[in-house]
């Protein structure tokens, strides 16, 4: 029974593939499974929606939608039928082509990123042998969709928008990279079930996530920085600072195409923290030993759903960062620490089993965070801003 | 040669043509991007995994993000009045066309060089890896020294003097 509710999924796909000539199954089975993630996690960002506004509300001290269905649950419906019937405006100086192009690469991109995600025990789309790699690839081909955006749409806050878009999302990919390298060193494989496998063992019944080791959990803080800033979350949402900017890369778009950008942006989220799951935070495997009878994708969505909930928290708890904040906390803090986590990771592996491992890696990581920092704090300057980039 | 290596092949000339022949700037920028693309589709079609997807990786990721940056930090995205064609293309034409036979030359020689392999070495990553840090770590050391003296250069042109205006 615990068997058959894990592989619940899996055994649909097979049952409903074995009515097809054996000729079609593989097609079939890939289609399935394509169907199965372009429904589920747009239905998914639907409900995050509704969740995000209601949650923002609430720590905002107002009420939130609450008009269509019981407590505003319709109301992503509403807003679908509203974005589909709006006008599509497109400005007269804009780049026709590119202009249509930019959303559409946008999502495709990041739907290809769910391809290699193990949503459950057996349940990844495509195995690759270089899974991670296929998943930073296409997060960097977003990054040219971005800036096709805010270029075709000929409006200086587009441009701008974009252009600091592409230029945090390039300063914080380093670091997005480098912080799953450690976790790469460790597990030895670039593939994510195989990543998931190495963290679904369990001691004393408790489990051996990456997170649960200071590397592991320097090289997640590390990652859930630069994934907030790669999708260009709050408080790094500065690309569409609406006091500086409107929008952002997307001021020039209306009805469906605008709902593309949404949907981007939320899809994104849920892709990064999935992958953020898979490598730190031990995939779909149980939180302890005693309760591995609840099926695999049930814990790899809750843990989903967990990191949805942090990104809003810290929407609703955090101001914006200034442009060159942004900057300097990518390459003088974050980066310097990335790097010094690898090596830390190296070491960790070389020492071999022990306590002396867990005493030395931390020791090394908590004597330079707490350096660095005060280091850093000390040139910072309070006041007004001396500016160095717009003379 | 299957029908998939046509379609991918001539997805990546017309990208590279596109990006020689298209007025605006941006546009040809752009279509580097495809060409980009359609090279690392043709190392997947050859299933060298680890080089298509750094292909897109570097190449889309960064390589096309530097152009565009370049272009639009430098001169802007406009026309210039003289065409974009240079004065000296016939020199160009004369330059292409022997650098591209040298290449042509080399590749169709050295095919009868190579012994004649009928099955696909299956390459993963791991020996990829194992072969960067084992036999081939003297040239990666190398590079990666290149690299951070590039890096360190890039930052001293690009600093402010320290005394200069504020």
């Amino acid at each position: 029974m615990i068997e058959k509710m894990d592989q619940i999924f899996v055994q649909l796909q097979h049952w409903l593939v074995s009515y097809l000539p054996a000729a079609l199954q593989p097609i079939a089975a890939a289609v399935i499974g394509v169907v199965a993630i372009v429904c589920f996690f747009p239905a998914l960002f639907a409900l995050i929606t509704v969740i995000e506004r209601k949650g923002i509300g609430r720590m905002q001290n107002r009420l939130g939608p609450n008009r269509v269905g019981p407590f505003g649950i319709l109301q992503p419906i509403a807003d679908a039928i509203k974005s589909l019937t709006k006008e599509d405006i497109v400005p007269t100086s804009a780049n026709g082509p590119v202009h249509f192009l930019a959303p559409v690469i946008l999502v495709v991109a990041i739907f290809m990123g769910f391809a290699v995600l193990p949503v459950g025990r057996n349940m990844v789309l495509v195995d690759m042998d270089a899974g991670l790699l296929f998943y930073f690839a296409m997060g960097a081909s977003t990054e040219v969709s971005v800036f096709m955006a805010g270029w075709s749409s000929r409006n200086k806050y587009s441009l701008l928008g974009a252009m600091r878009a592409v230029a945090q999302m390039i300063s914080y990919e380093v670091v997005l990279l480098l912080s799953s390298v450690s976790v790469v060193m460790i597990a030895g494989s670039l593939s994510l079930p195989k990543i998931v496998e190495a963290q679904n063992l369990y001691t004393w019944g408790l489990p051996h996530w990456y997170i649960f080791t200071p590397w592991g959990l320097a090289g997640f803080v590390m990652y859930a920085i630069a994934a907030t800033a790669e999708t260009n979350r709050s408080p790094f949402d500065l690309p569409e600072g609406e006091s500086e900017l409107v929008a952002g890369y997307h001021t020039e778009y209306s009805g469906f195409k605008f709902a593309l950008f949404f949907l981007g942006e939320y899809l994104a989220m849920l892709s990064i923290s999935g992958l953020g799951t898979t490598l730190f935070l031990g995939g779909w495997s149980a939180p302890l030993a005693s309760l591995n009878f609840i099926p695999s994708w049930f814990w790899f969505l809750s843990k989903l759903m967990l990191s949805i909930f942090v990104f809003i928290w810290m929407r609703g708890t955090l101001p914006r960062l200034r442009q060159d904040q942004l900057m300097n906390f990518a390459w003088k803090f974050v980066l310097p620490f990335t790097l010094l986590n690898l090596l830390v990771t190296a070491l960790w592996h070389f020492m071999g089993e022990g306590w002396a491992r867990w005493v030395v890696c931390s020791a090394i990581l908590i004597v330079v965070w707490v350096v660095m920092g005060r280091i850093e704090m000390r040139s910072e300057h309070f006041g007004p801003r001396r500016y160095r980039y717009a003379e | 040669m299957s029908a998939v290596f046509y379609l991918i092949a001539a997805l990546t000339v017309a990208g590279g043509l596109a990006a020689v022949l298209l007025k605006n700037l941006v546009h040809a920028a752009l279509a580097v991007t495809v060409a980009f693309g359609g090279l690392a589709l043709l190392f997947l079609s050859l299933d060298a995994q680890f080089a298509g997807f750094a292909q897109i990786l570097v190449y889309i990721g960064a390589v096309a993000i530097l152009i565009v940056f370049a272009i639009l930090l430098t001169r802007g995205s406009d026309l210039p009045k003289d065409g974009v064609f240079s004065k000296t293309w016939l020199i160009g034409l004369v330059i292409a066309a022997a650098v591209f036979s040298v290449l042509g030359w080399a590749v169709l020689s050295s095919a009868s060089g190579l012994p004649n392999e009928s099955a696909v070495p299956a390459v993963n990553v791991h020996d990829i890896g194992v072969a960067l840090v084992g036999r081939y770590v003297l040239p990666l050391e190398i590079v990666a020294l290149l690299l951070t003296a590039a890096t360190i250069g890039a930052v001293i042109v690009a600093m402010h003097e320290k005394d200069g205006a504020q």
